[in-house]
């Protein structure tokens, strides 16, 4: 992928969900990813894009969001992907978002434990310019008994 | 039958009911296929069988649907199976921990006997 970000602009409809998801597993097989990571990344995007609409947005269908996709590279060489999603919802304190426990068996409230189960970086912050900022970090996995820097080499696929 | 482009197929036998799921399973779809679950489990039947095998994809949504049509099923004393999961379905409960609570077989016909 090079250098190359890419910045996705949709609308807080939830039929916008599966164009990210095509475009985010794209990118994370460029990027190296393995399918399992592939799926970890896509699987978090979907998450924070639903808690934007649902909460963020109050489920409103015409709000904007904003998809940012950034090559990166973790300090032992791995490979990963910097994602930004930003909306100009609701600001909650960073705080006081959290996962809640798993013991009780319930619907909801299960996305942000998806995120921060799949993610290696994740950060919300609240801009001055209003909204919710959600900053997270996807790097390619070690493989089992790799060395560090092994996982660097580019994938046969890499440079498609 | 509550109309639904997920639901791919609904059979019924004396002991199962097996509805075929087809799809990603997340935010746009899951409030439709909640409808049609429930519309299925409103007929109690002793055996609910979902099969997910042409899921490629579901989100918090959809794992909190199935949880509350369990809870349906449930109520009238029914059983709920949940089958045929890809890998990255099956991730999804086991990041959730909700592959200890759901009972998940392999196949449809697992399914009907467990």
């Amino acid at each position: 992928m090079g250098s190359s970000r890419v910045e996705l602009n949709i609308t807080s409809h939830t039929a916008c969900l599966p164009v990210v998801r095509g475009a985010v597993e794209r990118m994370a097989g460029l990027s190296g990813f393995t399918d399992d990571d592939a799926h970890g990344l896509t699987l978090a995007i979907d998450e924070a894009l639903a808690n934007v609409i649902k909460h963020g947005y109050d489920g409103r269908e015409d709000q904007p969001i904003t998809v940012q996709l950034s090559p990166v590279t973790a300090d032992d060489g791995r490979r990963g992907i910097e994602v930004q999603v930003r909306d100009q919802g609701r600001q909650t304190d960073p705080g006081e978002i959290s996962g809640r426990p798993l013991d009780e068996v319930r619907p909801g409230g299960l996305g942000v434990h998806i995120i921060r189960a799949v993610m290696d970086e994740c950060d919300y912050s609240c801009p001055p310019e209003g909204g919710m900022l959600l900053r997270m970090v996807k790097y390619v996995s070690l493989k089992k008994g790799a060395q560090t820097g092994e996982a660097d080499r580019p994938a046969a696929s890499t440079d498609a | 039958m509550i109309e639904n482009n997920l639901v791919k197929e609904v059979r019924k036998s004396s002991d199962a009911t097996v509805v075929a799921l087809s799809g990603d399973v997340d935010l746009h779809h899951s409030p439709a296929l909640h409808a049609a679950l429930i519309d299925v489990a409103k007929g109690r039947p002793k055996r609910l069988v979902v099969n997910l095998s042409e899921v490629p994809f579901m989100d918090s949504s959809g794992v909190g649907t199935l949880v509350e049509v369990f809870r349906r099923v449930s109520a009238y004393k029914g059983k709920m199976v949940l089958c045929g999961m890809t890998s990255r379905v099956r991730s999804v409960f086991e990041i959730t921990k909700l592959d200890r609570f759901f009972t998940i077989c392999e196949t449809e016909e697992q399914a009907a006997q467990v």
